[in-house]
């Protein structure tokens, strides 16, 4: 009797333990075996892929080991698609962090106007990238633009041809890119704001800071740093694929002044064909990802958390 | 030594009368408690006093200053919030030394680099630390100087909280419920260690909380506030034992105060339930409030019935229905009225 | 705050005219592009500054593109992946996020830090060897095609768990009481409370996928299957040329389905974003 009582105490959580067990693997098995085959066999696909001269059709193909990097290396090609997309990354980034912040502490500054201007400086994020792309195309015109008509009638004789030039081309792009992002990070920044107790402000206004900008450096600008340097990163990653206006309105010209690591890696496997060295590209962009989250993390370990 | 006195001060959220021509005076050395429910308006008039908030009307001094037009930060108030409101990414030390940086240094001399060319600054800073460090070692702080506030315990934060208040020696001291978010038994502790600061300090202390032991123990005396007005503002024993009005009665007080409908005769004697209470009162129907503790169970004593009874350590026993029952008309009130009852 | 609420309009003024004039630059595109759209291309090629036609030719205009293009054609396939795409994000992430939030299973650590490693890989990286797979199937220009590799959202099935841990296990305790089965449960208990995490992530997923291109120019040729992003690409390569004025009609046609549905709702569009932005 004394032996039996635990046994059967013990038997029915085991059973439902099991029973548990079970459903938590049938929930998950739907996503499971998704993941596995649109997510994880191909990306290790991709990983082997980079290590063979692999082409859409050919008869065969071979192991070639780090022939693609090395031919990488060698490439001008990728080269310059590597340093654009590293400025653009470096245009786009702060540029945009700091108005999306700017335009977020506006907004928040005060109650007028505060869902109008909220919701027009989103805009951009929900707008077809690629027919903004085109009014962009149209705006930058050289000739029939708006913009450039506008800098004839202040007295600029002949203005950059925006677009088609290769000192203007990534620049051009940049502003695209930071007019796309502006809208994202304001309202990251908003949600940061909003998280700040108020506390904190009456706090520092009876500890007193006389002005905004004290209050700034000492509540603001502390309290978002968790905010920005996630905004920080996610800017970076965003702006690191940069794809669609390049896809629409250079095409990586002019003479690859604005090819950019992602259109590279398109036209190397889907116009060229040349997937093993496309997939090469593909890792490296990987790579320039993993590296940002890295930095992000051992960042967020060391100086904003504050626990 | 200053005082702080408020003379009518209005507040108004749209149509909500928030503060309605409140006057409260506290004296220099003083400590009051401002007491009453949640919403009744005490952290606003705190907010007011304070300077975070500003006021529809009405005049606020502290000393012999006008400050209604100051901001907080010409004020030379301190205020310890509900939720210590620390700086999170300042070490304990540096959170200390905020009002003292704010006030003593000028703009060009807090900016990071730029300050530090700037000439007399480390004199200044040395002193700064010197005072940080003798407002740390009065509440016992001095071992957690280099700690972020997030490694803090709740008691250890509302020290910080408090010696960045007394760093700068205020004019005038304001505690927004400071002990709420404590657990009991470390309430209790840190309410006596206030009061020992405040004692040492001087300055004249208001005091919001919504725990009326809290108003009762520690205050010089204790003002109730409802629906944006001040009831009354007496000692915490006049307060307890003689309320001037009906509300105040009810709100101080645990278990709460029995009320008794009850009427005065021609003659002015008060009779419950055909019984004389010898109690007086102009003729008419009259409200008896009698404290919990008043009440003695006797044979011969008013028939009532004894609804709830509560066991706080000494035996109390009290009631909240008496037969016949009848609806209060108007209030009147006798210190320490004691009833005897018989339970039924 | 008090204070900043009686703040005059005077003293507001800055504030509104910074935020107005950035505002104004901001929309420089749309204005310029509705303002294209309704001009003849012979105004157009003037270059004029003025932002009113002298001869209004937006019905010329925006019906050439609807008889040069399948413009519902483009949008039907827009709605179609984007639902098709929402509709199995949200089926196999809400139970698998359900299990790894709440169920013990063999292997579930194993499971969340997969999903943790898939956050970290953008969806171009699988993308070369899913172009060949769905070739050698003969899946390409198929809806199939545009909708499968993004089944799978492991920013879904994480969002959706800390959402889901944040629900009290008392809730799963309580159906589990009242006989309600497991698989129930993630209906009828645990779905109607994700509702908040599901809007803010179906706006993140469609405002994604209705304005992708990266992928639908891999896998769809031709009109039949293209999508709003690539038929404004077509129009502008195929159609229109130099015809900006067309050009600028088709691009006003195709961005505003998303942009009407951000103006309806937009306080759930901005909240989206942002809590599907700062929980990922």
């Amino acid at each position: 009797m004394s032996a039996a009582a635990p046994a059967s105490f013990e038997a029915r959580p085991r059973r439902l333990a099991r029973g548990e067990a079970l459903v938590g693997l049938l929930l998950s098995l739907p996503a499971g075996v998704a993941y596995f085959l649109m997510l994880l066999l191909p990306s290790l696909a991709t990983i082997l892929l980079a290590f063979t001269d692999y082409e859409l059709g050919a008869l065969e193909w071979a192991w070639i080991g780090a022939a693609n990097f090395e031919e990488m290396l060698a490439d001008r090609g990728f080269a310059v698609a590597l340093r654009n997309t590293v400025i653009y990354v470096g245009f786009v980034t702060p540029l945009s962090i700091l108005l999306g912040l700017g335009v977020a502490l506006l907004i928040e500054a005060g109650i007028r106007g505060r869902a109008l201007f909220r919701a027009v400086f989103f805009l951009p994020v929900v707008s077809l990238t690629v027919a903004m792309a085109a009014a962009w195309q149209y705006l930058l015109h050289p000739t029939i633009g708006p913009l450039n008509a506008f800098l004839r009638l202040l007295g600029v004789a002949s203005p950059p041809f925006w677009l088609s030039s290769s000192d203007w081309v990534l620049l051009s792009l940049g502003a695209i890119g930071t007019w796309e992002n502006i809208g994202y990070n304001m309202v990251l920044f908003l949600a940061g704001l909003s998280a700040i107790p108020r506390e904190l402000y009456h706090a520092a206004e009876v500890d007193g800071t006389k002005t905004w900008l004290d209050r700034f450096r000492l509540v603001t600008w502390p309290m978002l740093g968790p905010t920005t340097l996630f905004v920080l990163t996610i800017t970076m990653i965003r702006s690191i694929r940069v794809f669609d206006t390049v896809a629409v309105l250079t095409q990586g010209g002019p003479n690859k002044a604005s090819e950019v690591l992602l259109h590279t890696m398109y036209k190397e496997g889907f116009t060229f064909m040349r997937l093993g060295y496309s997939a090469a590209i593909t890792l490296v962009f990987l790579m320039m990802v993993l590296g940002l989250v890295w930095l992000q993390t051992k960042a967020l370990d060391k100086r904003v958390h504050y626990g | 030594m200053q005082g702080i006195s408020i003379r009518s001060v209005s507040r108004h959220f749209g149509s909500v009368r928030a503060l309605d021509k409140v006057s409260l005076d506290v004296a220099a050395g003083e400590f009051v408690a401002l007491v009453g429910p949640s919403g009744c308006g005490k952290s606003t008039l705190m907010r007011i006093v304070a300077g975070i908030e500003s006021a529809d009307a009405g005049s606020l001094s502290i000393g012999s200053r006008d400050v209604s037009a100051l901001r907080a930060a010409e004020r030379n108030v301190a205020m310890v919030f509900q939720n210590y409101a620390l700086y999170p990414h300042l070490t304990v030390s540096e959170n200390i030394a905020v009002p003292l940086a704010m006030r003593r240094l000028s703009a060009l001399e807090r900016l990071p680099l730029i300050g530090h060319m700037m000439p007399g600054l480390s004199q200044k800073r040395a002193a700064i630390a010197t005072d940080v460090l003798q407002a740390a070692q009065s509440l016992g702080l001095d071992a957690l100087l280099d700690r972020k506030p997030g490694q803090l315990s709740g008691g250890q934060r509302q020290r910080v909280a408090l010696a960045r208040a007394i760093v700068r020696h205020p004019d005038a001291f304001l505690m927004d419920e400071p002990l709420s978010n404590l657990d009991a038994a470390l309430r209790v502790q840190t309410r006596r260690e206030i009061v020992e600061i405040h004692r040492r300090v001087g300055a004249a202390t208001l005091y919001v909380t919504h725990d009326q032991s809290e108003a009762l123990t520690m205050a010089d005396r204790v003002a109730v506030m409802q629906a944006g007005q001040i009831l009354q503002v007496s000692s915490p024993e006049a307060i307890y034992h003689d309320p001037q009005d009906i509300r105040v009665a009810t709100f101080i007080g645990s278990p709460r105060i029995n009320l008794i409908s009850a009427a005065a005769n021609a003659a002015g004697h008060v009779h419950i339930a055909g019984k004389s209470s010898g109690l007086q009162a102009t003729p008419g129907p009259v409200t008896i409030a009698i404290r919990p503790e008043n009440l003695r169970i006797e044979s011969n004593g008013i028939p009532c019935v004894a609804k709830v009874s509560n066991f706080s350590g000494k035996a109390c026993c009290f009631m909240r229905a008496i037969a016949p029952v009848m609806k209060p008309l108007s209030y009147g009130f006798r210190q320490k009225c004691r009833a005897r009852m018989t339970v039924r | 705050m008090a204070k900043r609420d009686l703040r005059s309009l005077w003293a507001d003024t800055p504030r509104l005219l910074v935020l107005g004039f950035l505002a104004l630059l901001l929309l420089m595109p749309y204005i310029w592009m509705i303002s294209a759209s309704v001009k003849p291309l012979d105004e157009l090629f003037r270059a004029s500054l003025n932002l009113w036609p002298e001869r209004f030719y937006g019905v010329e205009n925006y019906r050439q593109v609807f008889s040069q293009i399948p413009v519902f054609g483009y949008l039907w396939n827009g709605v179609v992946v984007c639902a098709g795409i929402l509709f199995f994000q949200l089926l196999f992430a809400v139970p698998a996020a359900y299990a790894l939030a709440k169920l013990h299973f063999p292997g579930r650590d194993l499971a969340l830090g997969l999903v943790m490693l898939g956050l970290l890989v953008p969806p171009h990286v699988p993308a070369l060897p899913l172009y060949v797979a769905f070739s050698k199937m003969g899946l390409l220009n198929t809806y199939a095609a545009l909708i499968l590799p993004f089944t799978i959202s492991v920013f879904a099935i994480f969002l959706f768990r800390q959402f889901f841990k944040a629900l009290p296990d008392e809730l799963v305790h309580a159906a589990r009481l009242d006989g309600i089965g497991e698989f129930e449960i993630v209906w009828r208990v645990i779905l109607p409370n994700a509702w908040p995490a599901a809007t803010a992530f179906a706006i993140f997923s469609v405002v994604a996928h209705w304005n992708d291109l990266f992928w639908p120019l891999i896998v769809i040729e031709g009109q039949a299957r293209a999508t709003p992003a690539l038929g404004v690409l077509y129009f502008r390569s195929d159609e229109a040329g130099d015809d900006f004025a067309a050009l600028m009609a088709a691009a006003v046609i195709m961005t505003l389905p998303l942009v009407l549905a951000f103006l309806f709702a937009q306080r759930r569009f901005v909240e989206g974003i942002a809590t599907t932005g700062l929980k990922g």
